[in-house]
């Protein structure tokens, strides 16, 4: 008998009794603003929000955030950045400054935007980049992760995320310090 | 991982020798458990998400034959390769094979408790594959031929000017630079090298849900997702428990995971992959290691409910003081004491007993694990497969005697109370463990029941 098969067996013996499944109702404290709530949570963990009129705005922010020349990468067709193209390999974006991605939408209490493969281009480019900019609807934004999941259904995808906020980390004395392996900050558009 | 065969008591012993550093142990552990407390009480359904994750969880070990057997499918559905492994030592023997199918020898490697419950660095060490841990944690134990001594926080132990010596040494840091922000630079600098040539990555696994087939993985760093992300093939271990069975449970353990830990509202990234992507080669690797075992038992089961936030440890009197490292096994704290028993009875018989039994372990657990009953009930069963040291067994036997016979139990009170009143240094010894670390107490001129009669006597 294999391994996959003893595994099974033994599983099935020793399980207790089938245990019914709780219902899923939460009566938590929802926010009134969510924008409000996503700003704020969002802030709290390392991002930058920035509320924005039109895509010239968003633009005009990331020239003058960025005006160094650097490397940077747009996955977003109405900005004032040429859509770059992509290589086969993900080690090409070893030197990316700036990474411009649209994500799907926000959630309030945690202050993470969910994006996959699709918004993404590169799976490597939001991780690898030096600073990631994401763009969301402010309409877009969800109570909780309840909501969050209940929008994402059951789509399929390569690599779905929920990102919030620049990379981190608080093991050296639990300092804590931005930039660990990814990028070292992140900052939201909020589009209307 | 504990070569000298030392229990826990020995080895906190050696511990507590650095008070200064036990004491700032202690508080930031605390500070730690605050911060989650800070968190969980911002939402008022705070103690419904714990009863609803505790119920899933339930649901799950109750049905879990039936859920790897959908996750498998869904998985395999998806491209994904799907093996199982009864034992450590198979797991690694699968791990080291893939590794060996793409002709490398070096791999990077994302956080994983089953992979230190494994021993896998240690056995592909051996294979000549090198390992590097990304984790900055976990990097600094490794570089430091350590294991973690926390299972959120590796190196909790260690203070930042020993991490600037360490980095000296191995990553050519200035001599005497102890900055946190300099050294995790460095540590960037470093494992950024190693991403980039890697062609192989391995991570751990958070969740898996049977529904879709993907798995979740959680962290701060973006490790985990670099190293996947820059290689050709993804291996990913997880234990058979880790199961969840539906993607809209996530959730729940998503709300609770990073606020039981770190009292962060989500961690960075919540990574779910489903797919390898285009190009790449994903494999899963599910163990049983004992787990399969352990369902049977409905006294230990719940222990296989745990999601590893370690909030049990950082509110835990015994650990806070003791240091991950004084449980020699790969899951510490109060969760390790009740895991580790179960693989290997004789060899983890002492760690049942680094409990005060106070019972905050169960009040934080997210998924309402029954820790410091199992604790309690560990001990019993110990005890009565002669797992127990002969200076316990005689002192339980002396006690027993004491309290069946009340002329003797009130004449030792009066002896014992004389003595610490009269003749102190008998019991304010080196000898007494009761004395280390603590000043015994005052003693009474009366017993209790002394006082009691007396009390009756004059009609109070």
């Amino acid at each position: 008998m294999g391994s996959r098969e003893k595994i099974l067996a033994a599983v099935k013996k020793n399980q207790p009794a089938m245990v019914e499944m709780p219902a899923l109702n939460f009566a938590g404290s929802k926010a009134v603003d969510l924008k409000q709530q996503f700003i704020k949570t969002l802030t709290g963990i390392g991002g930058t929000v920035i509320e924005v009129n039109d895509w010239k705005e968003v633009s005009d922010h990331i020239k003058s955030t960025f005006p160094e020349s650097g490397r940077i990468v747009n996955r977003v067709a109405d900005l004032d950045f040429e859509i770059s193209s992509l290589k086969s390999d993900p080690h090409d974006f070893s030197n990316v400054t700036v990474a411009i991605i649209q994500g799907e939408f926000g959630v309030a209490e945690n202050g993470a935007i969910w994006l996959t493969d699709a918004n993404m281009g590169d799976q490597a480019l939001p991780y690898i980049c030096e600073h990631l900019i994401l763009i969301i609807n402010k309409n877009s934004i969800v109570p909780t992760l309840h909501e969050a999941y209940d929008k994402i259904g059951s789509s399929t995808y390569s690599l779905g995320t929920f990102l919030a906020g620049p990379s981190k980390t608080a093991d050296i004395e639990q300092s804590l310090v931005l930039g660990a392996h990814g990028s070292k900050s992140l900052i939201v558009f909020l589009m209307p | 991982m504990n070569p000298q065969n030392k229990t826990h008591s020995e080895l906190a012993k050696k511990f507590n020798r650095d008070v200064e550093r036990v004491n700032w142990h202690d508080k930031t552990l605390w500070f730690v458990r605050e911060k989650r407390d800070k968190s969980a009480h911002q939402l008022a359904e705070w103690e419904q998400l714990r009863e609803a994750a505790s119920q899933i969880k339930n649901n799950v070990l109750s049905n879990l034959h039936n859920y790897l057997i959908e996750f498998e499918k869904n998985a395999l559905n998806h491209g994904i390769h799907v093996h199982w492994a009864s034992t450590a030592q198979e797991h690694n023997e699968i791990v080291h094979s893939i590794i060996k199918n793409h002709g490398v020898n070096n791999m990077v490697k994302s956080k994983s408790m089953l992979t230190e419950e494994c021993g896998l660095n240690e056995y592909l060490h051996q294979q000549g594959i090198n390992v590097v841990d990304t984790d900055l944690g976990e990097r600094i134990v490794q570089l430091a031929n350590e294991p973690p001594s926390h299972i959120v926080l590796p190196c909790i132990h260690w203070k930042k000017e020993e991490i600037g010596e360490l980095f000296h040494q191995h990553l050519g840091t200035p001599k005497g630079n102890a900055d946190p922000q300099f050294l995790t630079a460095a540590a960037r600098k470093h494992l950024r090298e190693h991403f980039l040539t890697s062609r192989v990555a391995l991570t751990g696994v958070n969740f898996s849900v049977a529904e879709t087939g993907e798995i979740i993985v959680c962290t701060n760093e973006g490790n985990a997702d670099l190293g996947v992300q820059l290689a050709d093939v993804h291996i990913a271990c997880m234990g058979i428990e880790k199961i969840i069975p539906k993607r809209k449970h996530l959730s729940v353990f998503l709300r609770l995971l990073a606020r039981s830990a770190t009292g962060q509202p989500i961690t960075t990234y919540s990574s779910h992959f489903q797919k390898p992507r285009e190009g790449q080669e994903m494999h899963i690797v599910l163990v049983d290691n004992g787990r399969s075992e352990r369902l049977a038992s409905d006294d230990f089961r719940n222990a296989l409910k745990c999601i590893r936030c370690g909030a049990c440890f950082n509110t835990c009197p015994v650990y806070r003081r003791s240091g991950g490292h004084s449980y020699h096994t790969a899951v510490a704290g109060p969760i390790g004491s009740i895991l580790a028993p179960g693989f290997d009875m004789a060899k983890n018989a002492d760690l049942p007993f680094a409990s005060t039994l106070c019972g905050s372990c169960t009040n934080v657990c997210p998924v309402k694990i029954d820790i410091h009953d199992q604790l309690y009930k560990w001990r019993q069963v110990l005890v009565k497969n002669g797992h127990t040291t002969a200076s316990k067994k005689t002192g339980m036997n002396v006690m027993s005697l004491v309290l069946s016979l009340p002329m003797v139990y009130r004449f030792s009170g009066t002896v014992g109370r004389w003595i610490i009143r009269t003749l102190p240094f008998i019991v304010n010894n080196k000898f007494n463990p009761w004395y280390k670390q603590r000043e015994m107490p005052k003693a009474s001129t009366q017993s209790f029941r002394s006082w009691y009669l007396n009390q009756r006597k004059h009609g109070q």
